[in-house]
């Protein structure tokens, strides 16, 4: 799909395949993803929205029955060569879980989690590096009286901002969060909604959710999938005000899933 | 209409009632027979023992004499045998479960491996000491002597160890590791930081319950060539030793009854020491105790 505003792409999708086993999950799919953006990808439930989420940084090969065809370059390298490692892949493409899920360490550890298994070991850096990520997460004022305590004493949207934070520690160029909210309050949500809105000045960020309220609020740029296909991928404006698909319009418009 | 007859209902209550008291105390009566053996068993063994249970008994060596014989020899003895065998052990076990729960792939040899693990966990103590006999005493030719007999044992509580490893290790959620590679760690380095720290209070307390079972055996002792009577201390490895099952068992077969006392004293000491192994897994396994 072409690009309106001359904004680089960071990650291009071609004639992606995926199965788990013989079942097929993901159907040719298809799909730019630009930088500095906010992308939504929306869908009912096991339309492989979060399979397609988890390609993009390769954890889907966790699962060791999966294969793939087709490609999917990021920065214009193919992911899926032998010679590109998931290792560096996935300190460029860093990751928010459905769940909160921070160590049960510090917080203070958990932040440095990533740098140090990057190399980084001088105490004034890593001290840097929690301050900057917690202050980007917007918790510092929060837990800057309480980094050495556990992380588990937080509240559950203390602890997903926590994994946020985390996750900035390692300095990515794309964040992809999978249903990040669906774990939390409302007002949990908000918070991470108006994070989301400042973090895409830095990062570019692809976002799987079941709440299309929240795909309307915070994103540029919305992706429809049904049953493994991409259906719909557009603005997310006209998306959810003229979709160019009756199956969009059917979903959107709470029809079904 | 209903379906359910709320007067028939009421018929049966009795009954069912009655059956559930029955239950009860049909499980109760099942639990008393073994408190009874137990209680039977504690009370013969102090009694018999008590009286000879002294400082002198702690530290001296076994004698013809039921007098003054002492089990210093075995506790020592029993002692270098677990720092042979616990360190062997716990190396071996954790870094074959380490392999078998994330780096091998679930396949066909896995599963055999894991089924053959689990046998060779129940299989008879004698045959891994007639194992023990064969590699180490003659094949290897280390001799009679500590190194072979905390080898041997090691090889009996081995399959445990990895047993009790592996599931330490399962039980550590899966969003921890994905957390982990999420932001590109390797294997090994998600192994150590976040596998094996939130897995150690279980792998150790696996481990002392497993070297708790090792210190009560005898018969592969036996076959290895541990000493019954014994009046040096083991320096090294590579010293001819005795353990404190050995002991115990060698005064029960003296045709001398008194020695049938200094036996009984000789289980107070061994049991003395298996609650304390036990307590210190306690002890671990609750200051540890789920914190995910």
């Amino acid at each position: 799909m072409a690009n309106k505003n001359n904004k680089n792409a960071v990650f291009s999708v071609e004639n992606l395949n995926l199965w788990y086993g013989d079942d097929q999950a993901l159907y040719d799919i298809n799909m730019d993803i630009t930088e500095n953006e906010v992308t939504a990808i929306i869908g009912p439930s096991g339309c492989g929205k979060s399979t397609y989420l988890k390609t993009l940084n390769r954890m889907v090969e966790l699962v060791p029955i999966v294969r793939t065809s087709g490609q999917i370059k990021y920065r214009g390298s193919n992911i899926f060569d032998k010679s590109y490692s998931v290792e560096e892949l996935r300190t460029k493409v860093g990751m928010v879980f459905q769940q909160p899920n921070p160590f049960p360490k510090s917080i203070y550890e958990n932040i440095v989690y990533g740098p140090k298994i990057h190399g980084i070991k001088d105490k004034e850096t890593l001290d840097h590096i929690v301050e900057k990520s917690l202050k980007g997460a917007a918790l510092w004022e929060e837990v800057k009286d309480r980094l050495h305590e556990n992380a588990y004493g937080l509240s559950g949207g203390q602890q997903q901002r926590i994994c946020i934070a985390r996750c900035l520690a390692i300095e990515p160029d794309v964040i992809l969060m999978d249903e990040p909210t669906s774990a939390l309050d409302p007002i949990s949500t908000l918070k991470v909604e108006e994070l989301v809105q400042e973090l895409k000045k830095e990062y570019s960020i692809v976002i799987v959710t079941h709440n299309m309220q929240q795909a309307a609020r915070i994103s540029d740029k919305t992706a429809f999938f049904l049953n493994g296909e991409l259906v719909e991928y557009s603005d997310t404006n006209t998306l959810f005000s003229t979709p160019a698909d009756k199956r969009t319009e059917d979903y959107i418009t709470g029809r079904f899933g | 209409m209903k379906y359910i007859d709320s007067q028939k209902v009421k018929k049966r209550m009795g009954g069912r009632i009655t059956r559930n008291t029955i239950a009860k105390g049909l499980f109760f009566f099942a639990t008393l027979i073994g408190l009874f053996f137990l209680a039977a068993l504690a009370y013969r063994i102090l009694t018999q023992g008590i009286g000879n249970l002294d400082w002198e008994f702690l530290t001296g060596f076994t004698s013809y004499d039921p007098e003054r014989a002492g089990i210093l020899a075995g506790i020592v003895g029993s002692m270098w045998l677990m720092l042979v065998t616990g360190p062997v052990t716990v190396v071996l076990g954790v870094a074959t479960a380490i392999y078998l729960e994330e780096y091998a792939k679930q396949g066909r040899l896995t599963r055999f491996i894991q089924i053959n693990l689990q046998n060779l966990a129940g299989v008879p103590s004698i045959v891994f000491g007639l194992l023990g006999l064969t590699i180490f005493v003659y094949v290897l030719n280390i001799g009679e002597v500590v190194l072979a007999g905390g080898l041997t044992m090691a090889l009996l509580v081995l399959p445990v160890i990895v047993v009790s490893s592996q599931e330490a290790i399962r039980s550590v959620p899966n969003s921890l590791r994905q957390a982990s590679y999420a932001m590109g760690a390797t294997k090994w380095q998600t192994i150590r930081r976040i596998v094996l720290p939130a897995a150690i209070p279980g792998i150790l307390t696996g481990s002392i319950l497993s070297l708790s079972r090792a210190i009560g055996e005898t018969a592969p002792l036996l076959l290895v060539g541990a000493s019954t009577a014994i009046f040096t201390l083991p320096s090294g490895i590579f010293d001819p030793y005795t353990a404190m099952p050995i002991q115990i068992y060698s005064w029960t077969q003296q045709p001398n009854p008194d020695f049938q006392a200094v036996a009984s004293s000789g289980i107070i000491v061994i049991l003395v020491f298996l609650l304390l192994m036990n307590s210190i897994a306690v002890i671990i396994r609750n200051k540890f105790s789920k914190r995910y």
